[in-house]
């Protein structure tokens, strides 16, 4: 990174911690993360990369399918906010659902779990070295729980929702104490 | 690859902490052999700056950093070391005149020659190493760092990170260098003894309270480590508490072995005034030690 990028990053860094949020009800991310990129699997088992979204904004979980609580509810609550935006906006907006669970989540198990929620979700994973490559990039991480008795296990991720615009570059997080109503002002906002 | 080898494999690969860690290691080593016997330090400093090092690199280039960055009372660890530990342990060893004689004479002679280079930095360092300015950025910084918006964004960015954990360990030498400076001269400022004390207990109480509000917050504070997902699975609280108690208990305890260091430079010393002049005016403490 060069100087005067490091410079403007730290004052907008001391701007954003004497002023607070600029309004934003989610994280703003302008600047602080690289742009989207990654190479996966679609939920219909072809190879994709970012341009699968084809010049779209995208909002992007880290989920997986067998999770009990904290993924459907936050995935309902995006597709909520998503049905308040008007017409134009809704059809513009991608959906991306990323299981970090490759193992138990193959395209047709994303395929179903994902169209149960919208069809505009998009269903990705991975092998662990595209997952992890691509966590990364966005700083997070996700790690695998002791397999019980059953089989079963529970998976650790991220509990955002990232938001890149058209071109790609991240704009906002969604936390998971955000209501229906302010995803929706965040993303009406951003979709403007 | 074992659990073993694979905790020492760099999470982030930084080439500036790689060459830091390995120049300041060289020329320590070719210090020590260009040394006339009688410059030698002992095995005490010697293991005291290799230690410091090398859990400067620990924290920073293992496994461990992966741990500082999705767990939050990892980091405050990560940051007890590079801030406290570490730089106590160099600064104490007083390694100047040893890393001096480590550097290879042409790169020497063309230092001795840009006076004005030497002289800025000689002013800036000079100006950084004032008592209040000291204290404020000891202090300061984990502040800074631990407001919890500005945390967020440096947990989230690669590079604040780095300049984040750069600022804790360059500072972190900058205060025990000024805290321990004793035997002969060089460009750091020698205080009082007593003034040393003083700001071991100055920058203890403002750690105190930033460590026991955190640990006795009931919100949390910290929310990026749950947005990016922990290292394993802990209460988000029981994570914030244990890493208040880090930055509370511990960092304070710092200050008192370092009062502990200087009481022992202090005794010292008038031994030495006593033994060398006993009938003697008092010179001012501090500016006791004679130069060699």
């Amino acid at each position: 990174m060069n100087l005067p990028r490091l410079g403007l990053m730290l004052a907008a860094l001391l701007a954003l911690a004497a002023c607070g949020e600029e309004g934003w009800h989610g994280k703003s991310i302008e600047g602080l993360m690289p742009e989207l990129e990654f190479r996966l699997t679609s939920e219909t088992g072809e190879t994709v990369t970012e341009q699968v979204f084809e010049g779209r904004p995208v909002a992007m979980y880290f989920g997986f399918t067998h999770c009990p609580d904290i993924c459907p509810a936050t995935l309902a609550r995006l597709v909520a906010a998503v049905r308040r935006l008007p017409e134009p906006q809704q059809e513009r907006l991608q959906l991306a659902f990323v299981s970090v669970d490759p193992e138990r989540d193959g395209p047709e198990q994303l395929r179903d779990y994902t169209d149960a929620f919208s069809e505009r979700m998009l269903g990705l994973t991975g092998t662990q070295k595209q997952l992890k490559t691509l966590t990364r990039r966005y700083r997070t991480t996700y790690g695998y729980e002791e397999r019980r008795e059953d089989g079963s296990y529970e998976v650790s991720h991220s509990s955002a929702i990232f938001v890149f615009d058209a071109d790609l570059e991240p704009r906002l997080m969604l936390l998971d104490s955000l209501g229906v109503a302010e995803i929706a002002a965040d993303l009406e906002r951003l979709l403007q | 690859m074992s659990e073993f080898l694979v905790f020492f494999v760099p999470w982030e690969f930084s080439w500036l902490v790689q060459i830091s860690v390995w120049g300041a290691l060289l020329l320590y080593f070719n210090g020590l052999r260009n040394s006339a016997s009688g410059e030698l330090p002992g095995y005490g400093p010697v293991i005291g700056f290799v230690l410091g090092v090398v859990l400067m690199y620990l924290v920073t280039q293992t496994r461990f950093d992966y741990w500082s960055q999705y767990m939050f009372f990892v980091h405050r660890g990560q940051h007890l070391v590079l801030h406290h530990l570490a730089p106590f342990l160099i600064a104490l060893a007083m390694p100047a005149p040893v890393l001096a004689r480590g550097i290879p004479q042409p790169v020497r002679a063309w230092f001795a020659e840009r006076r004005r280079l030497r002289a800025t930095w000689v002013a800036v360092y000079r100006w950084l190493q004032q008592p209040a300015i000291a204290c404020v950025l000891f202090v300061g910084l984990i502040a800074f760092w631990l407001t919890p918006e500005i945390h967020f964004d440096a947990m989230l960015n690669v590079t604040l990170y780095w300049i984040m954990n750069w600022s804790m360990a360059l500072d972190g030498l900058l205060f025990w260098w000024l805290m321990f400076e004793h035997g002969k001269r060089g460009i750091t400022p020698r205080l009082g003894y007593g003034t040393r004390v003083l700001l071991l207990f100055a920058v203890m109480v403002p750690q105190i309270v930033i460590g026991a509000s955190i640990t006795f917050a009931d919100a949390n504070w910290f929310e990026v480590y749950a947005v990016c997902g922990r290292a394993w699975p802990l209460d988000p609280m029981t994570d914030q508490q244990i890493g208040g108690l880090i930055t509370w208990i511990p960092a304070a305890m710092m200050s008192v072995i370092g009062a502990l260091v200087i009481l022992r430079f202090w005794i010292y010393d008038d031994a030495a005034r006593h033994a060398a002049n006993p009938a003697g005016a008092e010179p001012e403490p501090g500016h006791t030690t004679q130069r060699s």
